[in-house]
């Protein structure tokens, strides 16, 4: 078994800080290592609607919205959130835990507008790993494949 | 051969991940809604399906696509329009419901292997037979009613393949004739290929637990540690009498590993696996458990014993409280 697990201290200092910060470096992080293996994808229905993600045990609330350039940071009311700890979110980025299955189990809660969280969740389950790994940055795809166990 | 493993591929990488563990045959739906499961970003596009095809063929596996929702006359040609695209693609069947659709396959693609879906709700082989000596269909789904017994007198009677649901998300099982959700949003699942049309659907976490509703009538308030199901009329828990329970039926999920012995015997030709909608990682899960469950019915059907480790991972992937056995098995017959 994995150990996933986030220190807790670090996690209280990470939940002590400002919404902005860590969306802006979210954002700035994803534009750089992820969306040059995600723009293929078909972003269109996603595009100008907005996006929380809350990582419960850091208490750590991404926001941010989706152009047709990447993601960008945005602090208005999600139409879509989207909430579970790191380590389940981390089985789900790793196909190792399926959503239905978390959410069943209610690990997995997303609130807001249920049509845009099954686009989103069907177009992430569309993405072909293999394809994703050779697009990812060197040190990033090696961690992703000790992570799915490859 | 016996006891076909036939698995659920709503993305390339289902699919692809069925073939990899060991599906014989996978099934899927167009991008619309001439299945049903009708979801946004879920099935695929032409040139995926091509994809997909030829990722099976290679592999000596097949590919079957449903097209399991009744057509409407005014939409008549997006469903013809899904045949002539299966036939030219090659796909290795078609699973229809509605005999208009039929007819027209037979009529203009005689060569395309028809199979009757579970919403074409045929439970006797008096109905079978009849799709049979009308369209040439090759293999029936049967509905999910039936005890084992009856579904024995179903294949003695008729030369058609059967195929039974083996695991997955049970529902009130009228297929093909269920209009409960449309109660609520104005929608036939067996016309508009949905039960809960996801715009239809909202999830709210309250202090009193965590709220389903169908176009704002609730379905289910789920208490902290009690699992959730899909957001459907039929899954709801409801105040009846006085009193507030799943007055039409409990979630939960099908797992017939226990009967394969007897499912052999009686020479049921394919297994399918619920879950279209459902994500490569489930995929993956079920169709190991099943690949090894069948091969080791196969090898020794006497011996056969489900592992616990396949009963504890496929709970692990169920909807609801627990198993059943569904109508299947009835004890007191």
């Amino acid at each position: 078994m994995l150990n996933l697990a986030f220190p807790a201290s670090l996690a209280k200092l990470v939940s002590r800080l400002p919404v902005a910060p860590p969306s802006r470096v979210f954002s700035t992080l994803a534009n750089r290592l992820l969306w040059p293996a995600l723009k293929t994808l078909d972003w269109q229905p996603l595009v100008g609607r907005r996006y929380a993600i809350r990582v419960k045990d850091l208490g750590l609330s991404l926001r941010f919205t989706v152009t047709q350039r990447g993601f960008a940071p945005d602090s208005g009311a999600p139409d879509l959130t989207i909430s579970a700890t790191s380590r389940d979110f981390l089985l789900l980025l790793s196909r190792r835990e399926d959503p239905d299955s978390l959410f069943f189990s209610r690990r997995l809660v997303s609130e807001g507008d249920t049509e845009l969280g099954l686009t989103v969740k069907n177009l992430l389950d569309a993405l072909d790993p293999g394809l994703v790994m050779r697009r990812l940055p060197a040190p990033l795809a090696r961690a992703a494949q000790r992570l799915m166990g490859t | 051969m016996p006891l076909d493993l036939i698995c659920p591929a709503g993305s390339l990488v289902s699919l692809k991940a069925a073939i990899d563990h060991g599906a014989d045959a996978v099934y899927m739906g167009f991008r619309d809604n001439t299945n049903a499961r009708a979801f946004p970003g879920l099935n695929f596009d032409e040139a995926q399906a091509a994809e997909g095809l030829r990722y099976a063929h290679d592999r000596g596996r097949r590919v079957l696509l449903a097209l399991n929702t009744y057509p409407q006359s005014d939409t008549w040609s997006r469903w013809t329009g899904a045949v002539d695209r299966a036939a030219k693609l090659g796909m290795d069947a078609v699973i229809l419901a509605d005999a208009g659709l039929m007819r027209y396959a037979v009529k203009n693609h005689p060569q395309l292997r028809l199979h009757l879906s579970v919403q074409g709700s045929a439970t006797s082989y008096e109905a079978v037979n009849f799709y049979r000596e009308h369209f040439g269909i090759q293999r029936a789904v049967l509905p999910r009613v039936l005890s084992l017994p009856q579904v024995e007198n179903v294949v003695k009677h008729t030369d058609v393949e059967i195929e039974l649901f083996g695991f997955g998300g049970l529902c009130v099982m009228v297929e093909g004739r269920c209009l409960l959700s449309s109660y609520c949003t104005g929608e036939s699942p067996n016309s508009a290929g949905v039960c809960s049309p996801p715009k239809a659907v909202q999830w709210t976490d309250t202090p009193t637990g965590l709220e389903s509703r169908l176009n704002g009538v609730l379905l289910d308030r789920y208490g902290k540690d009690e699992k959730a199901g899909y957001p459907t009329l039929c899954k709801g828990r409801f105040e009846v009498g006085g009193e507030t329970y799943y007055a039409i039926e409990e979630p939960t999920s099908l797992n017939t590993l226990d009967l394969l012995p007897e499912m052999l015997k009686i020479g049921i030709a394919a297994i399918k696996i619920e879950g279209r909608q459902r994500s490569p990682a489930y995929v993956t899960q079920v169709t190991k458990v099943w690949r090894a469950a069948i091969d080791a019915v196969k090898k020794d059907a006497d011996a056969f014993k489900p592992a616990p480790a396949w009963q504890a991972e496929l709970n692990k992937l169920s909807e609801g409280q627990s198993h059943t056995l569904g109508a299947y098995h009835r004890p007191w017959k």
